[in-house]
């Protein structure tokens, strides 16, 4: 078999047997994204001297005996969000073109001491603002399913290279689905960790309470392998929580949905939704049911409400994390010509440095925290938080984790919601209410649409530090799919086999 | 530009208007690594040395809380007679400045750590009681070196250096409820008021508090109302007030200027204003077409500070005396023993006064007690290079020394030898008596005997007494003393020469 | 509360108040979507929430501490390495207008 169409489970077995060495699993990977990756754009950077290097490290290390990590000689592939000492850092953005940080993400850290293989950093909407990473100023990336369609953001490029076969695993970010909805539409499975179950050291901040770095891969033990080695406490980040990883890795591989209460959120359905997405969500409820979970109806009625309540929330934050950007001390800076000020250079560096979508959710912020607005827009919507935190609760006490698509609609076109911010920002429904309570949810592939034969995600939630229950489900639901298509989601894509 | 203002002499400004003051002071603590990251805080090194990425606001960086900075910022609060919140958090304030890594800074807004406090200060006599409106913790700015300007002042400024050191030190902010009632006195007010307040943030330990260095820095906020009137005028607020002494001018000047304004019938303007150190007067800031808006919310990369109410008191019993308590102390003891201010001085720079003050409370009469510590022990202290307070005898042993010498066991001679014995480590002073046999003689007939034998030694002198020439009885007396090892009641042997010559 | 419309003068003030020098053409493209935006979220305003608590941590962690010990720092070679213009170890930065 193809080293790339290798699960990271197969080629961590495959890598501890000494039946294939790091570096000629790096090396496959690399080959592979000069095969693919001038169509798909998933990469921003790619390190292939430090991958091999590591590598052979990873070589070297386990010929002389030395116990290693499970992902030790797997290759990843890291959202251009994470700070990495060696490589660049552009957040997809104009304004930190050719950034090196001098220091690496606590993430970043993590999968070299497992002894990952980090490939590279992967394309993302500027900020991680989007749906499509339309938004990147260095380009879109594609959809390997079908390179007119966009792989969702604002992981795109994560979710792109682990579509495309030019990564077995890779991580992203999600604040308001932008891990969850990327993995939906490029028919993977993506995870958005309990907030605080993973550190945000390093990790640019877009919307500080809302965003969980998280695992993206092909099958969802890949992903469960990739989140155990990325999660835990971190006492340089102080929202991190101090809690012990929840057992996902044994949840992946357990499957067993047998007296589970799944509830189905009746309001993340209806209008707007495409109809070959609610049919295969259903169809995969019923997989379930069949399975042994006891599946019923849940309401959750302010869910209605988390799409505005996200859109004053992440913006005032962001407005405020971005200001840092200034022409100061790193990055773009442009006008200094000596007859400018101090501000007058911010000024122009920032209009120039930032694309429209940021300048958008800047200024949505700023208009959100101004004196006068606050209480009715940023306060509101702070308290519509807590009643969805609530509704979440109540939920919760019924049922042990709740269902919904993962996205109203397989991927759109590229270009086709450019120019329509509202549109775009219902890409992210579904997704948003889990980012505003904090709380684990997962997309994994649940078929595709038969209206344009792209993939659907199917979203699972789970209460705060129960992120088990997330792949205990999402593995059930895969087994009987995969059972039932016969083979993977993906080997069926047209879009890849080149 | 230089617009000289127009002045109303001080008496008649205060005459006709009453002055209103405000004044916000920043306190560099002394903690040894910064506010939200773990930086070395040492002042005057090479720049850019002691950053982070934290400190530098990089990309992806996170605070984390200085646990020692809310202790510091709690005791502040307490010696100050605040309540301390139960559950606070920190906030982002909005603004763009080079000097400012994130271009937000996190402090603290509506919800600070201390709240509603006092301070009473010593004005003329009387008792002021300056109200605190709150205290909170924020972080410092980095520090701009303007270049290409005349003065290296920011005016005409070509470009700006910036250094990072000090952006994160952690600030702990001390706001004044407005104060009122001062009158004339309003500038003096001001700067005891600031210098009481740094005397006990001094006493606390929490920070080293130079004003020259700037670890103790003042705002003052001044508005005149006219008397009578009960409405108040806007304020101003003065920057860049560098002294105790600037203080107290940037006041009396603010004053006279606004009052001057006023008269003329125009507005005061609420500006920031700046003082100059050379001429004590203010002038106005960079004025700005719109007023600031901070945007402040809750810092969402922080979880609420919630101390316990155990933490609190803990480090409320563990509270050094204010300055103003000490001074109290200080003064009742010092009638309590009826001891001049001279002695009382001398007490304290021996480090005497907790000694003298236990040796009292074991039952020392006060001149008994500050004698022996400002005398002997005091004496001994210095030949062997140490603190009296450090001196190997305890207060109780002092007192019981005190009691031997006035009951007659011992005379001021045998108490300086069973100080040694004591000092040398040989036991309590009865031990070092019995040991030693150092009991004053108090048998008469030992006493008559070595008299006579004195008198029979020195035939010329004993007849000198006879004849009148009581004073030659010091001779007989010393040789008495001599032959008895000291041991002998001095005052009782002169009694018995002069009554055997009589 | 009625939702207010946002005019393209205040989306000009808040271009300032955020330090970014829109261009006309700019502030015409952006003053109506923000207006179309800010309209849709004000859709929070039809929530009652009376004497609910608003929230700014999920997680509900307090107390989160670190000792006061020093940790490593950067050079300031690193801490420069980024600097558009440096000058004696320093951050060079256009000159500054004035003091707040």
């Amino acid at each position: 078999m193809e080293l790339t169409r290798m699960t990271a489970a197969e080629l961590s077995a495959a890598l501890a047997a000494s039946e294939v060495s790091a570096t000629e699993v790096t090396q496959a990977h690399l080959d592979r994204i000069a095969a693919v990756d001038d169509r798909v754009h998933a990469f921003l950077h790619v390190a292939a001297d430090s991958a091999l290097a590591q590598a052979a490290d990873v070589d070297t290390r386990r010929a002389a005996g030395e116990r290693l990590a499970p992902l030790a000689g797997v290759p990843v592939a890291v959202k251009d969000v994470f700070t990495t000492e060696n490589m660049p850092t552009t957040c997809g953005s104009r304004i930190l073109a050719g950034w090196h940080p001098p220091y690496d993400a606590t993430i970043t850290q993590r999968l070299k001491q497992a002894g990952a293989i980090i490939l590279g950093k992967t394309n993302m909407d500027e900020f991680a603002m989007g749906s499509s990473t339309e938004n990147s100023a260095f380009g879109p990336s594609r959809n390997p399913w079908d390179l007119t369609k966009v792989p969702g953001g604002s992981s795109g490029g994560s979710a792109a290279a682990v579509a495309a076969y030019a990564a077995p695993l890779a991580i992203g970010t999600d604040t308001g689905g932008s891990i969850r909805q990327p993995a939906a539409v490029c028919g993977i499975v993506g995870t958005k960790p309990t907030y605080g179950g993973s550190s945000r050291y390093g990790v640019v901040a877009f919307a500080s309470s809302l965003d969980t770095p998280g695992p993206f891969g092909r099958t969802v033990l890949d992903t469960a392998l990739l989140h155990e080695a990325i999660s835990g406490h971190d006492p340089m980040d102080s929202t991190s929580i101090d809690a012990p990883v929840p057992p996902v890795v044994a949840a992946a591989r357990e499957a067993d949905v047998s007296g589970m209460r799944i509830g189905v959120v009746s309001e993340l359905s209806g209008d707007g939704y495409q109809p070959g997405v609610l049919s295969r969500f259903a169809e995969a409820v019923e997989l379930l049911e069949s399975l042994g979970a006891k599946v019923s109806e849940v309401s959750c009625p302010h869910f209605g409400y988390a799409l505005p309540s996200y859109y004053l929330i992440a913006p005032s934050e962001a407005s405020s994390n971005l200001a840092r950007f200034d022409a100061m001390r790193y990055g773009l800076r442009v006008g200094d010509d000596g007859t400018r000020d101090a501000e007058e250079v911010m000024a122009l560096t920032r209009e120039q440095g930032f694309g429209a979508e940021v300048k958008r959710r800047i200024i949505l912020g700023a208009y959100a925290l101004s004196s006068g607005y606050y209480d009715a827009y940023y306060g509101k919507a702070q308290q519509v938080r807590t009643l969805i935190i609530r509704d979440f609760d109540a939920a919760f006490g019924q049922v042990d984790v709740l269902v919904s698509p993962a996205t109203p609609t397989t991927a759109f076109g590229l270009g086709e919601r450019a120019d329509d911010p509202m549109a775009m920002y219902l890409a992210d429904l579904c997704t948003i209410p889990s980012d505003l309570a904090g709380n684990a949810a997962i997309s994994v592939p649940c078929g595709l649409a038969p209206e344009d034969g792209l993939p659907v995600g199917l979203q699972v939630m789970a209460p705060a530090l129960a992120d088990d229950r997330l792949y205990r489900v999402a593995a059930a639901a895969e087994a009987a799919l995969v059972g039932r298509w016969g083979q993977p989601l993906l080997a069926s894509a047209k879009g890849l086999t080149s | 530009m230089t617009v000289t203002d127009t002045l109303v002499p001080y008496p008649e400004a205060v005459e006709r208007y009453e002055p209103l003051m405000g004044l916000e002071t920043h306190v560099e603590l002394g903690t040894r690594t910064k506010m939200f990251c773990g930086c070395a805080t040492t002042f005057g090194e090479e720049p850019n040395s002691q950053v982070c990425p934290v400190c530098l606001g990089l990309p992806g960086s996170l605070p984390v809380v200085n646990r020692m900075a809310i202790e510091h910022a709690i005791r502040i609060g307490l010696a100050l007679n605040c309540e301390i919140a139960s559950w606070c958090r920190f906030a982002r304030k909005n603004y763009f400045y080079p000097d400012m890594p994130k271009n937000f800074q996190i402090s603290q807004y509506d919800e600070p750590l201390c709240t509603d406090g006092w301070l009473d200060v010593t004005v003329d006599g009387g008792t002021v009681r300056v109200g605190i409106e709150r205290v909170h913790l924020e972080e410092d700015t980095g520090k701009s070196l303007h270049v290409g300007g005349a003065t290296g002042r920011i005016h005409g400024a070509d470009h700006s250096l910036v250094d990072y050191n000090r952006a994160g030190i952690p600030l702990v902010e001390i706001v004044t409820k407005p104060i009122t009632g001062t009158g004339a006195n309003a500038p003096e007010v001001a700067r005891i008021y600031v210098t009481e307040l740094r005397d006990l943030l001094r006493s606390l330990g929490v920070s080293d508090v130079r004003m020259e260095e700037g670890s103790l820095r003042c705002d003052v906020n001044t508005s005149l109302s006219p008397r009578g009137s009960g409405v108040w005028g806007t304020r101003t607020e003065t920057k860049n007030v560098n002294s105790l002494r600037s203080v107290e001018r940037a006041v009396y000047f603010e004053i006279e200027r606004q009052a001057a304004v006023l008269d003329a019938g125009g507005r005061i303007k609420q500006e920031t204003r700046h003082f100059h150190e050379d001429t004590g007067t203010t002038t106005p800031g960079r004025s700005k077409e719109e007023a600031q808006d901070y945007r402040y919310f809750p810092e969402p990369d922080l979880v609420p500070v919630a101390p316990s109410r155990d933490w609190v008191e803990q480090i409320r019993a563990a509270l050094p005396q204010t300055p103003a308590e000490l001074r109290r102390v200080r003064a009742e003891q010092r009638i309590a023993w009826n001891v001049s201010e001279a002695d009382m001085t001398a007490l304290e720079n021996a480090g005497a006064l907790d000694r003298v003050a236990e040796t009292v409370a074991a039952g020392a009469s006060p001149a008994d007690a500050s004698k022996w510590w400002l005398g002997e022990l005091a004496r001994r202290a210095n030949d062997a290079g140490i603190e009296v307070a450090d001196l190997d005898i305890t207060p109780a042993q002092v007192a019981r020394i005190a009691q031997l010498v006035s009951t007659g066991t011992l005379n001021d001679r045998l108490a300086r030898d069973v100080i040694d014995g004591v000092l040398a480590g040989h036991g309590g002073p009865d031990e070092v008596v019995a040991a030693r046999g150092l009991a004053v003689v108090s048998d008469e007939d030992a006493l008559t005997a070595a008299v006579d034998e004195a008198i029979a030694a020195h035939p010329d002198v004993a007849a000198k007494i006879r004849d009148g020439k009581v004073t030659a009885a010091g001779v007989l007396v010393g040789a008495v003393m001599k032959a008895t090892r000291g041991q002998a009641d001095g005052t009782r042997v002169r009694e018995l020469i002069l009554a055997r010559l009589a | 509360m009625a939702c207010m419309p946002i005019t393209r003068d205040e989306v000009a003030y808040l271009a300032r108040l955020s330090r970014i020098a829109l261009s006309d053409a700019e502030l015409d493209h952006l003053a109506p979507q923000l207006d179309q935006i800010i309209t849709a979220v004000g859709q929070v305003q039809q929530v009652a929430a009376e004497g609910i608590p608003p929230t700014s941590h999920a997680t509900g962690l307090t107390n989160v501490f670190r000792d006061d010990e020093p940790r490593p720092c950067l050079t300031p070679g690193q801490a420069l390495a980024a600097a558009p213009a440096v000058e004696q170890q320093r951050f060079k930065v256009p000159r500054i207008l004035g003091e707040d």
